[in-house]
Formats: structure tokens, sequence, C-alpha cells
């Protein structure tokens, strides 16, 4: 089992996931990520999907894997990592189907997804979460390692195994088809204040 | 009388400014990341802002950038009629101050160097985005933004009518922030140009945001709309990290320029929590 409830409520996880660890992850939930998570993004992303379309295979095992949009900064000198908040997910919507099939079951980024991403979580069972975006700095303190393992000549993005400890993340989208983005910001909406196209019912 | 200043003078200022910005924000956003947290009236919110506090403390420290998208490094240069840049390339000497601060501060390479065909990554952050003014005076002010690349994404520009008048302004800016979302990391500022042209009205935006934060704009019906926009903003229930809340921006700038009789041009810059910016006088 890779899902602990802790006594506040929030849950901690650790990959590999399977489908009912991510069905124990509900939207709004806080998780604590630990364990291995691979960092890539987009020119990482379209690398993985050539190789796939090539018949080739990932450079990590992705069943049950955890993905991280992450960019990081140069590490300073006796430092695990440098600064390493979430980059934005949408710009991955159009890989995420392929990485879906392969395997990966949990997605760690900032923002929200298309709804044709939304649709494959469902299909496939899996998770987006969302960090704090541009919180670069407290998210390096919460990774213990890390170390470039494919595509090195991409410099900050490059694949890396990364290791979290207790990394926060609130679930965004689940796998019953759930957007908390859109119910969490519905009750703080102020149509009268609005134009009629901006308004929320 | 003609004043000289070394091409290595320009250097060495843009590289304690990369250096700089991009661990401690302005002390602005600091006052009003400290008074969102005090008016916001979700309790996700709070938590949320109080993180956000963190993160620009543990930053200030020194070991860790505030973000790690430590952006693209944007120049603004008012140069002095009366002075002579000697001894180097002014964009040469800029570029260079970019090149030795990202690397003595560990801080990102984010440029790629074509935009449509191999997109590989220049190594060093440069070349920067200048933009020149020549003004009167015998000095040279140098402002450098590290500009993250997720809000800068999430701007946009239009060719408005004039009838659209300013209803059709207000509607376009609070419709680019709802847009925006999450992915530009709210709460931040809104950098709004209108009029010029098509080149003009996107600069506009973007000087809107160099200006020092929640500063109104001195013409009295501008900060009026500015006042408008932050309300409208905030109305619009996005709060910080688009999570729910009462803080979605923390300050609406607008600069305003004459534009032709059959045009009304408006641009939305959007800039993040994480705003990076100073400035130097030499």
């Amino acid at each position: 089992m890779s899902v602990e409830v802790l006594d506040d409520g929030r849950k901690r996880i650790s990959a590999p996931l399977t489908s009912e660890d991510v069905r124990q992850l509900v939207c709004g939930d806080v998780v604590l990520v630990s364990g291995v998570a691979y960092a890539a993004r987009d020119a990482a992303h379209k690398k993985m999907v050539e190789l796939l379309d090539a018949g080739g295979s990932l450079p990590f095992d992705p069943v049950g894997a955890m993905l991280y949009y992450v960019g990081p900064t140069p590490e300073k000198p006796g430092r695990a990592v440098g600064a390493a908040g979430p980059t934005t997910a949408s710009r991955m919507d159009k890989y995420t189907p392929r990485m879906l099939e392969v395997g990966i079951k949990g997605i760690v980024g900032k923002g929200g997804r298309g709804p044709e991403v939304r649709e494959e979580l469902k299909k496939h069972t899996a998770v987006y979460m969302a960090a704090l975006g541009g919180g670069g700095a407290l998210a390096a303190l919460k990774i213990k390692s890390q170390k470039v393992i494919a595509f090195e000549e991409l410099g900050p993005e490059a694949i890396r195994e990364m290791v979290f400890d207790d990394f926060p993340v609130w679930v965004v989208n689940d796998c019953l088809g759930g957007n908390f983005y859109a119910d969490t910001i519905k009750p703080w909406r102020k149509n009268e204040l609005l134009p009629e196209e901006l308004r929320l019912s | 009388m003609v004043r000289e200043i070394d091409g290595s003078e320009l250097t060495r200022v843009v590289e304690e400014l990369c250096e700089e910005i991009c661990y401690k924000v302005p002390e602005e956003m600091v006052d009003l990341m400290k008074a969102a947290r005090e008016k916001e009236e979700s309790p996700l919110a709070r938590e949320v802002l109080d993180l956000i506090i963190r993160n620009q403390d543990l930053a200030a420290e020194g070991e860790y950038p505030y973000c790690q998208d430590t952006g693209s490094t944007v120049v603004f240069l008012d140069i002095g009629q009366e002075v002579h840049i000697t001894g180097a390339d002014v964009y040469d000497s800029i570029n260079q101050g970019v090149r030795q601060g990202y690397k003595n501060a560990y801080l990102r390479a984010s440029i790629v160097g074509d935009p449509i065909f191999e997109r590989k990554n220049t190594g060093d952050n440069t070349p920067a985005f200048i933009h020149t003014r020549i003004v009167p005076g015998d000095q040279i002010r140098i402002q450098v933004d590290a500009k993250g690349g997720g809000s800068e994404n999430k701007g946009r520009h239009a060719m408005l009518k004039p009838s659209d008048g300013l209803e059709g302004v207000k509607k376009f800016v609070l419709e680019t922030m709802a847009i925006a979302g999450p992915d530009s990391c709210p709460p931040g500022i809104l950098g709004v140009g209108i009029g010029g042209n098509f080149e003009m009205v996107a600069v506009a935006a973007k000087r809107a945001l160099m200006r020092k934060v929640g500063q109104p704009n001195p013409d009295p019906r501008i900060a009026e709309l500015e006042a408008d926009l932050y309300e409208g903003a905030n109305a619009l229930g996005l709060g910080p990290e688009a999570l729910g809340g009462t803080n979605t921006v923390l300050a609406v700038h607008v600069e305003v320029l004459p534009t032709h009789i059959a045009s009304l041009p408006v641009a939305v810059n959007i800039e993040c929590h994480a705003h990076r910016t100073g400035s130097r006088v030499i």
C-alpha cells in the first residue's frame, strides 16, 4: 500500500502507485509525496514521445511511476538541488496521454489541465497534483537527491531521478474527473463586480 | 560635456542585478504579500500566502533562488544623451553581465537560440531582451527584470475598436486574468498598456510592470482605472495559486500612449508573485 493517511487528514504517497492507491486521492486532498519521481518538462517529453513512437522504451520504468514537471536551477556546492518548483502542466497536455498509456500513475506540476487530459486520467486511473507555483526555494527543501538519467544535453530540461521527502501538493484532477480549481474558486467570485461573461453560476 | 562610461561598467551592474534579484524580491512585494495575508478571507488561501511568504524569506537567505524559472533577462536602458559608451559594444556588455551573473549565482539558463527549429539552449541565458531609450542627462539608468515564462505565456494583446471604449478595455484585461488562472502563479501584478500601435502597446505593458509595485499612475484618471481593474481582478476569486480567495493580484499598473484615430490597442503582461526586478543609475 503506497498511501498512508495521517492524523491531520493529509495523505502520504510514494511510487510505484497502483490504481487502488490512485483511487484514494481525491480533489482538494493535501498529499505529501515521498520517494522517486522523474523530472521531465517540455523538451524531455517531446523526446520521450519520439522514443515511444520509434518503438523504443523510456529511460526509466514508467509503470506506476510519478512525473514531476520541473527544470531546476543548478545546485550550489554542497546542496542536493537548486530551486525546483513546478512548471506549467498544460504545456505537457499534448504528450500526457502517451505517458499514461505506458503506465505513469501520478503527475505533479502547476496549473490546470485540458479536458482531454482529465478524461485520460479517468481512463487510466491516474492523478494530477499541483505543487506551489513559484515556490522554488521551498521545493528544494523537500528534495533529498537528484541525478540526471537521460538527455543530459537538454541542460535544465534533462530527465532527472529525484527523491522527494514529504513534498506537499494538492490533488487537482483525480481519477473521477474532478477539477479542484473549478470548484475552489466558485465561492469567491463576486459576480456583481464583473462583466456578464466572467460571472460564474 | 560628454561623459564617458566604459562598457565594463554595464557588465558589472547587470551581473550584480541578476545575482541579486533572483534571490530577493523588491521590498514592496514582501509588504504587499503580508498585507494580502492580513486581509485574505479564504483559510486555504491564507495557508498558501504563508507558504509564499516563507518562500520569499528562504530565497532572501541566498541559498536557493526564489523560483527555478530565473526568467528571461529583460533590460531597460535609459541612456543620457551626454553619455559616450566606450571600450565595448553596449549590447555585448549587457549580455556579458547576464552570462556572468547567471553562472556565478547558479541561475537557470532558460533561453533557446531559435524558437522553432532546434530550440537549443544557449546555456547562459543570453541574449537578454534589451529596450533602449535616449533621455536627457549624462547618466545611464539600468533596470533588469528576470521574467518568468509561465506568467509571460499568459499575456494577451488585442487591437480593439475605439467604440469598445473603457468597458471593452476592462473586459479584455479581466478576461486575460481569468484565462491565465493558476498558470500565471498569482497573486502578482498586471501590467497593462493602452494605446500606441501594435508593438508599442506590448512594450508599454512591460514598462508598466517595471514601476515600483503598487505606486499609482500620476494621472488621476488612469489611477482610477488601475483601482477599478484591481477590484475587478480580485473579484474573479482566483486567489493565491488560483485555489480560491480574495487576493488574485497585488497591484495593477496601467500605462497609456497616444494612438491612431482608428485604433484602441491593449496589452496585458502578467507578472507572477515572483516579481524580480531592480535598477541602478550610473
